[in-house]
Formats: structure tokens, sequence, C-alpha cells
């Protein structure tokens, strides 16, 4: 009788969610676009992203056991981490490429820090700018899509940046994901699939990729071709890594602004940059330095967009 | 004799400019691209120190409390004018590689703060001794830096290829790559300290 009364500080309400019930769910919500990687670029899709998992997850366990810190591989965080770290690689990548990329990504972007809830940065997106910074060779070559070989080919948007015609690509090619990128990039359809799980078991919130879209949208509307508004915006929402990016890292909980209104802010400034990059900056496609940008930004704007305590003025 | 020798030997390990004190990172970072550059900065700084530090020791008596960064500065901008002239003169391609750099040693943190903190607290023999260790211990950190950034960002160590089929991580040879060796070194000798500790 005596322990039926259990008193506990506030709040009382418990929900099933745990942190390892979320991020295996983002996993799941994962596989779609991986499973459309593999249909599109053959099977050296499903090594790159195998040997970039279990390389994470390795390195995770090497980092804890000598820190003496909890293993906590099984909160499936850097499962996620090695899976979005291919997801951003070509699919004809030497091997070695994604190993070194996961281990720089946990080591060096999460546990220096202190581990999951601790990196200011996402990641997976640390270890690919790495990898860009250190072997632009390899990460600009991309594999033909559905040739099953490798036969190099330019991605949509480098190809517009050289001022190329793009010469039959649809907007139904680039939805379906029948063009040059990475792996886990190209399918929109899949990706969307995923998102709507993500959304539907309210994982994420629509403010960031919601904001984010619709600012690359509108400015690459306005300034994407030589004439004001004569962008075409639907190409960029298709093209480069705007959703993979919108909704699967932008939204990472830790590196990203706590309030909605934070998170408006967030959207709109992964926005603006990604426009930025693609249609000014040195590289064709923008997404991931613009993710890494508003991260470093995002304790600023959460300082700035704290709710109000109640009871206070 | 014994207390010079811990003069000497703070400056290398257990006061290193770079690693415990963090100063002087400036340079560090833009000169460590290559051993050869980073043996040449340290050179260079060691001498500056040496001779500043010997001077301030030697004129400390002399200078007004409230002037005295400025006469440093002075002391100082004479030794940096010198060696850079013997830079221009004997060595126009290490000149070319460090250049503005050998001149910023004169507003380099590490010699006007061995100045301000030992030099003109104690007698020349001395600051000597401090400015040879500090001198040392800072070329010494150059050489590390720039060691593990030229063997990662281009496979090579002083020009000679080490491993063949290495393929070089162009981070290690870029700004970042400094601030990212740095940064991880200096954990390290934090870690080696609290270890201690």
């Amino acid at each position: 009788m005596r322990n039926n009364l259990i008193v506990s500080g506030s709040p009382h309400i418990h929900k099933q969610e745990s942190i390892p019930r979320i991020m295996w769910t983002v996993v799941i919500s994962l596989i779609p676009a991986g499973v459309a990687g593999v249909i599109i670029f053959g099977l050296d899709a499903l090594w790159v992203t195998l040997v970039a998992l279990v390389a994470a997850v390795l390195t995770e366990i090497i980092f804890e056991v000598l820190t003496k810190k909890k293993i906590t591989v099984m909160d499936g965080s850097a499962v996620i981490t090695g899976i979005l770290l291919a997801y951003n690689l070509p699919s004809g990548v030497p091997l070695w490429l994604p190993i070194v990329g996961a281990v720089f990504s946990i080591a060096i972007g999460k546990q220096v820090f202190g581990g999951l809830g601790q990196n200011i940065f996402n990641p997976a997106l640390i270890g690919r700018v790495f990898l860009m910074a250190s072997w632009p060779k390899y990460m600009t070559t991309f594999v033909k899509p559905l040739s099953y070989d490798t036969i190099a080919s330019a991605t949509p948007l480098a190809a517009l940046k050289e001022g190329k015609i793009l010469e039959h690509i649809s907007y139904l090619d680039l939805f379906l994901g029948k063009r040059g990128g990475c792996i886990g990039e190209v399918c929109i359809l899949a990706l969307l699939i995923g998102a709507a799980i993500l959304l539907y078991k309210g994982y994420i919130s629509w403010h960031i990729p919601a904001t984010y879209i619709f600012t690359t949208a509108v400015f690459t509307y306005i300034f994407g071709a030589k004439q004001l508004f004569h962008g075409d915006w639907l190409f960029h929402i298709l093209s480069g890594g705007l959703i993979l990016g919108a909704f699967f890292m932008a939204t990472d909980y830790v590196a990203t602004p706590l309030t909605a209104k934070g998170q408006l802010i967030f959207g709109v400034g992964c926005g603006l940059l990604t426009a930025i990059i693609r249609i000014w900056g040195g590289y064709p496609e923008g997404v991931s330095y613009a993710i890494l940008m508003m991260n470093a930004a995002t304790p600023f704007i959460d300082r700035y967009t704290k709710n109000r305590i109640y009871g206070t003025s | 004799m014994r207390d010079l020798i811990k003069e000497f030997t703070k400056g290398i390990i257990k006061e290193n400019p770079t690693f415990v004190l963090a100063l002087g990172l400036c340079p560090t970072l833009a000169v460590s691209v290559s051993v050869a550059n980073a043996i040449g900065m340290g050179v260079a700084a060691t001498f500056v120190l040496l001779g500043s530090s010997v001077i301030i020791s030697l004129v400390k008596n002399f200078i007004p409390n409230k002037i005295r960064i400025p006469c440093f500065i002075v002391i100082i901008a004479t030794f940096v004018t010198i060696i850079e002239l013997c830079l221009k003169a004997y060595s126009p391609v290490l000149d070319r590689a460090l250049g503005i750099y050998v001149p910023l040693i004169v507003v380099n943190c590490i010699v006007l703060g061995r100045a301000e903190a030992f030099a003109c607290k104690n007698n020349f023999i001395s600051s000597f001794f401090d400015g040879l260790g500090m001198g040392v211990g800072f070329t010494l950190a150059l050489i590390l830096i720039s060691a593990i950034r030229e063997f990662l960002g281009s496979g090579q160590i002083l020009g000679h290829t080490l491993i063949k089929g290495f393929e070089p991580v162009f981070v290690f040879g870029m700004p970042s790559g400094a601030l990212l060796v740095i940064g991880l070194l200096l954990g390290l000798f934090n870690l080696i300290k609290s270890r201690k500790a």
C-alpha cells in the first residue's frame, strides 16, 4: 500500500516518447530515400551508406569507451548521423571516404563537444563539409542515374552554374530522382514520404522546412534569372539537397532554435543563405553551408526569441 | 644555476606560450602551413624575444613606469627590424613566405607579454633564459603544429613525400585546418595537465 502514492516534481504528464524512440523513427523515415538511391545509382549507394553507418557507430563506441562515458549507440543518433552523411555523398566515392567522414562527424562534430545534446553543429553536415573541403574531386564526381556504371555526370545545379542549358530534365524526372546527385537527395518523392512520417508523428514541426523551402523559392524566383521575377523556382526546390536538408538536417533537435518564432527565423535564414550561395556563390549548392551557418546563429536566435516567463513583465 | 634552468624549461612545457598561455596564436595560425616556415618564424621570434628581454631587463630602471609599454615596443621593433632586414638579405624565399608576419612580431603578445611580465622585474641573466625558453617553446609548438598540418595537408614533411598513395586532406592546408589542429592540441595539453593534477 505504501508504494501506491508516488510523489514527484512536475511535470506529471507522462508520454511514451523518448530519445531512442524518436531517433529510430527518424531512421525508419530515412529508409525510403535510401532505397530510392540504391534503385537509381545501383549497389554502390548501399555500400557507401552501410560503411558510413558502421563507421559512425564504431567511432561513437570507441570514443565513449576511451572517455569512460556511458555507451549511447542504442539511442540511434550515431546511426542517423552515418546515414545522413552517406546521403550527402555521391555514390561513386571510394569506400574510405565515408569512413573518414563518419569518424570526423562523430569525433569532431559531436563527441568533442560532449556527445548528443551538446553539439552546436549538425554532425553529419560537419562531416560532409570536411570531405568537401578536403577531397573536392571525389565529392563532385557524380554518377549518371540508372546507368549503374561510373559515368560522370553533372548535377542539374552544377550544369546551371556553368551556364549549360538543361536538356531533357523534366520536373517529373527531378521529382522522382532521375538525375545526378548525392545518394539520398535525388528522390524527392521518397524524401517526402519520410518527412510525412515525421510530421504525422509530430517529431518535427512544419516551421523550419516550410519557411526554408518557401524562402529559397521566393528568392530564386526573384533573382534566379537574368531578369528579375523570372527565376525557375520549382527547379530550385526539386534539385540539390534542399528537401533532404529542410526536412532532415535543418530540423536537428540539438542545433536548431527551441521556440516556434526562433524556428521561423532559422528557416528564413537558411533559405536566404541557400539562395545566395546558389545564385551568386562559388559552389553550385549551398544547403549544407546554409544550415551550418544558421546552426552557429542558433544560440543568438534562442536568446532573442525566449518565451516570456508567465507572471513576469 | 638551478633557477636559471627552471626559467629556461618552464617555457617549453609548463608555460608553453602556444598551448598553455595561448599567446601568439595569430602567427601560429598563419605560418604553420609548412615546417620550413615554422622553423623560420620560430627562430625569428626567438631572436626578438632574447634580444628584447635582455635589453629591457638592463634598462628597466631608467624607464618611467607610465610610458613603459611604448618604450618596450621601440626596443622590440628594433630587433624585429634587424631580423627582417637579415631575412630579406640572406633568405628572400623565406621572407616572401612569412610576409607580413615578420614585421608583426612587433605586436606579438608573447614578446610583449614576457617584457611586461618577466623582463621588467628580473635581472638580465634570468631574463635571457626566460626569453630563450619561451622562444624554444614557441618554436617547438610551431614545428609540432606545422608538421601535422604539412603531413596531412600535402602528404609531405619538409618537402619529402612520406607515404606513397596518401591522398592529402586539403582542409589542413587551409586556415580552418590550423584552427582544428591547434584546438585539438590545446585539448590534449589540458588533458595531460588534468591527468597529472
